[in-house]
């Protein structure tokens, strides 16, 4: 799939401290460079290599890629929230582009 | 020395022979549950059945590939719905219109209608399956191009249509038309043996079924998932595309997608899976 498209699942609401699972899906094709095409050359490289999440501006969760991942990459996590707040979710592509998502959460 | 390693060389390789020969698993019993929804992925075979139970290949997978089609925010082929969805509203061709011109909402139009294909095409005096009614639409309709076999948009098209009636019956129509004699040009097809291996649809389906292959854990090859997002190619993957990489595989010349041959195909090992629901886009590996 050519168009990278975030899909993020956070809980909507949650009590103080409650330690939520975030789960992270994008449509990407992780062309791992290692390839070649009908006619011998090499496909380039194209992977997203770079995740990160944070919430009201700190680091939650994030990890570098490798080309050994495959398409679509999924990431699961858990984090405590203390207060409501965006969680904010960042892909980077090696063309530079960065793909990212917002998702709000209450805490009551 | 050198006797007595060979012996036991040849001890080793008898027993490792004799394990394969044997290597048969049952599907694992679990229930498919996708967004509350309970799918019939294990049912009684009408009586002119072959088998007496009919098995999604749901059961035949992991547990960790089991539990990815059960989620639908993990199940990678969700991704295609949504780009299924977006080539549904986007319009193309000199017509000016898109597929939701004619049919709206999917959500109410297309409720069901992926679970009766393939269906008889009095037009085109032969079955039609999704992707020659979509081209068709495409032509006709639209006046836009048609669809190449397995374009990206064809496979995420056809994957949002049939989702549309995920846990729906597979159920088909053969009083009408000729599909009768599509049916039985199918099940010739179905076990007739081609290729250097010298292998039908049913020497690993119906003979073998629940046997390995190698690694690969032999289902009843029911149709009812498909378009399926094959984990081994990270995409999703037709049925005739399918269908070709299996005859392939018995080293045999295989024929054209949406050729007569894998038409007759489509209908035979549809009808073989009536009854299970519709799983698009299952997660197999």
């Amino acid at each position: 799939m050519s168009n990278a498209k975030p899909r993020i699942k956070v809980p909507k609401t949650a009590s103080k401290d409650e330690v939520i699972t975030i789960k992270t899906l994008i449509s990407h094709e992780m062309e791992s460079g290692q390839r070649k095409d009908k006619d011998g050359n090499t496909i380039p490289r194209k992977i997203i290599n770079r995740f990160t999440c944070t919430f009201n501006g700190q680091e939650v969760f994030s990890c570098d890629l490798d080309p050994a991942i495959a398409a679509n990459p999924y990431f699961e996590f858990s984090a405590k929230v203390p207060e409501s707040g965006t969680f904010t979710f960042e892909w980077v592509d090696d063309d530079g582009s960065v793909y990212s998502d917002k998702a709000e959460i209450e805490v009551s | 020395m050198g006797k007595n390693k060979l012996g036991l060389a040849a001890a080793a390789g008898l027993t490792a022979s004799l394990a394969l020969g044997s290597a048969y698993s049952e599907p694992v019993e679990d229930k498919l549950v996708i967004d509350g929804r309970e799918m019939t992925t294990w049912t009684e075979a009408p009586a002119d059945h072959p088998f007496d139970e009919l098995i999604s290949g749901w059961h035949y997978r992991t547990d960790e590939t089991r539990a990815l089609e059960a989620d639908s925010f993990e199940n990678p082929g969700m991704l295609y719905v949504e780009r299924g969805e977006e080539i549904w509203n986007a319009v193309d061709g000199a017509a000016g219109k898109s597929c939701a011109s004619c049919h709206q909402d999917a959500s109410e139009t297309m409720a069901g209608v992926g679970a009766s294909y393939p269906k008889w095409n009095e037009a085109a005096g032969k079955p039609y399956n999704l992707e020659l009614q979509i081209n068709e639409c495409r032509v006709e309709q639209m006046q836009a191009e048609p669809y190449k076999f397995d374009a990206p948009e064809q496979v995420a098209l056809a994957t949002f249509i049939k989702h549309q009636s995920l846990g729906e019956p597979v159920e088909i129509d053969l009083a009408e038309g000729d599909m009768q004699k599509w049916w039985e040009r199918g099940k010739d097809r179905y076990y007739l043996r081609t290729g250097q291996l010298n292998m039908a649809c049913a020497t690993c389906h119906e003979d073998y079924n629940g046997r390995y292959i190698r690694a690969d854990h032999l289902s009843q090859g029911n149709v009812n998932g498909f378009p399926t997002y094959r984990l081994n190619t990270g995409g999703m993957v037709s049925l005739h595309n399918r269908f070709r990489g299996c005859i392939r595989d018995t080293r045999a010349e295989f024929p054209a997608a949406f050729s007569d041959d894998l038409m007759a195909l489509e209908v035979y090992v549809t009808w073989r899976g009536q009854g299970l629901s519709v799983e698009t886009p299952a997660v197999r590996q």
